[in-house]
């Protein structure tokens, strides 16, 4: 089954209530792919004319939808915490914690909504720490703005308008 | 002597809860802050505790108020957005209600509505954030300024036990940051874990910014025991603990709860950074008095 079928299809799947969703991505990649994909004025450059174009907008945004709902169970919050998450999506949790993980986890490292589930934030901890990353997690994830559900991402992050997201 | 001076103090601080009443009568609430009143600092009103309705938490805080006991208001993100939460604490402000517990709140999953829409537009720690941010900077998340600003004593929940256990003090810590000067634990069986928590606790200095009230519980029946063990989200309880209180004739298991319960505070009272114990007591109230007197802590009346 070809890539985008299979992100289709969870894509179906994810439009329900929030689900822990196990990354497809390894904690190591995604921090390395992190390294090439920060902003940078090239990339500021690029994410300025896709968003002015009224085609390459929706294309780009579509494409990121697809790759991130199969990697990462991505809902499409528009605002983006992997990079500071362990790669793991936090809007996953059933209370789309993104200061987690509640106090309901159980001894297993299981979902308390769905037990046969792991804790989005158990999975993050571990992720993030193997890499050397587990400082991230202290940091504090600011509310967020329900208005921008449904926006590129990718598009925010390279525009330097995700800046806000957390604080130290 | 309110909570937050008890604290203050460096006096050893007991609170309990109160679970309000399915139905349209204070005096349940009433009756119970004025057995209380004379046993504990402040006494925490749940907010639809396990996601079940009950009366307001605001209203059964007033009515402690009235008793002459010191309400804590507990506050979680299940079922208001971030609108109705800072209006909220603008009430509460207003009428008198000065300690906030702020906690996520179980999903709607676990109580008597599992069709009802979760909420959850901020989090725990977003939302002592928010209200610190209201006391603090008298403005709301919106930046519109409010006159006067809320007063309020701020306080967070953790449970220690819940995985990842390397986490749990960081996270204490992220949420001292957002704004928690107290936190109460969620229910404390072992105490050997508990002050691995605490170490950990110490050794980030959290013990000096955060007064810490470690949560302990009265199991009052078998069948209690039973829910304990296996539907309480987040709570493990030892096996140690389970025999011991099967182990005694069912007409004696909230005896033998209540003595295991004052083992517990004293050995907590013994743990370095320590300010006090939260007693996880809803509907089993009465049980407060023989459990203070069993642990020979019984909170000072004087000068209140």
């Amino acid at each position: 089954m070809s890539l985008a079928i299979r992100g289709c299809l969870d894509g179906l799947l994810t439009t329900g209530p929030p689900i822990p969703a196990h990354p497809r991505l390894g904690a190591r990649l995604a921090y390395r792919l992190q390294r090439v994909l920060r902003p940078s004025p090239g990339l500021r450059w690029l994410s300025a004319r896709i968003e002015a174009s009224r085609l390459a907008r929706p294309l780009f945004t579509g494409a990121e939808r697809v790759t991130k709902e199969t990697l990462f169970g991505c809902r499409m919050c528009g605002q983006c915490a992997l990079p500071v998450t362990g790669y793991v999506c936090p809007m996953g949790c059933p209370k789309e914690l993104r200061n987690g993980p509640c106090g309901g986890v159980g001894a297993d490292g299981s979902c308390e909504v769905y037990p046969g589930l792991r804790c989005v934030w158990v999975e993050a901890y571990e992720r993030a720490a193997s890499q050397g990353r587990a400082a991230d997690l202290r940091l504090l994830h600011l509310p967020i703005d329900h208005r921008r559900w449904g926006e590129s991402s990718w598009l925010n992050y390279w525009q330097g308008r995700d800046e806000g997201l957390w604080s130290s | 002597m309110s909570l937050r001076e008890r604290l203050a103090s460096g006096g050893f601080a007991v609170t309990a809860e109160i679970s309000p009443p399915r139905g349209a009568d204070i005096g349940p609430v009433s009756q119970t802050a004025a057995l209380l009143r004379d046993w504990v600092d402040a006494v925490n009103v749940t907010d639809n505790q396990g996601s079940n309705v009950r009366l307001a938490s605001w209203a059964g805080s007033l009515a402690v108020l009235a008793a002459g006991l010191e309400p804590v208001m507990q506050m979680t993100c299940r079922d208001r957005n971030r609108i109705a939460l800072q209006s909220d604490l603008l009430g509460a402000s207003a009428l008198g209600i000065r300690n906030i517990l702020v906690m996520t709140g179980d999903h709607p999953k676990f109580g008597d509505h599992p069709e009802a829409k979760p909420v959850f537009d901020l989090d725990s720690a977003q939302l002592l954030w928010t209200l610190r941010h209201m006391r603090d900077q008298g403005a709301l998340l919106s930046g519109r300024s409010l006159n006067p600003p809320p007063e309020c004593f701020l306080g967070a929940v953790e449970n220690p036990a819940a995985p990842p256990a390397e986490f749990r003090a960081d996270r204490l810590g992220k949420k001292i940051d957002a704004g928690a000067q107290f936190v109460q634990t969620q229910f404390v069986f072992d105490t050997a874990m508990f002050g691995r928590w605490m170490a950990q606790v110490r050794d980030l200095g959290l013990h000096e910014r955060c007064s810490i009230l470690a949560g302990v519980g009265a199991v009052k029946s078998r069948r209690a025991l039973d829910f304990m063990r296996d539907k309480v989200p987040g709570v493990q309880l030892p096996d140690g603990v389970y025999r011991r209180l099967r182990a005694v004739p069912a007409d004696r298991t909230a005896a033998e709860g209540a003595r295991l319960a004052a083992e517990i505070i004293q050995e907590l009272s013994a743990i370095e950074g320590v300010a006090g114990v939260h007693l996880l007591v809803a509907g089993n109230e009465q049980a407060v008095p023989g459990i203070l007197d069993g642990a020979g802590v019984r909170a000072e009346r004087d000068g209140r």
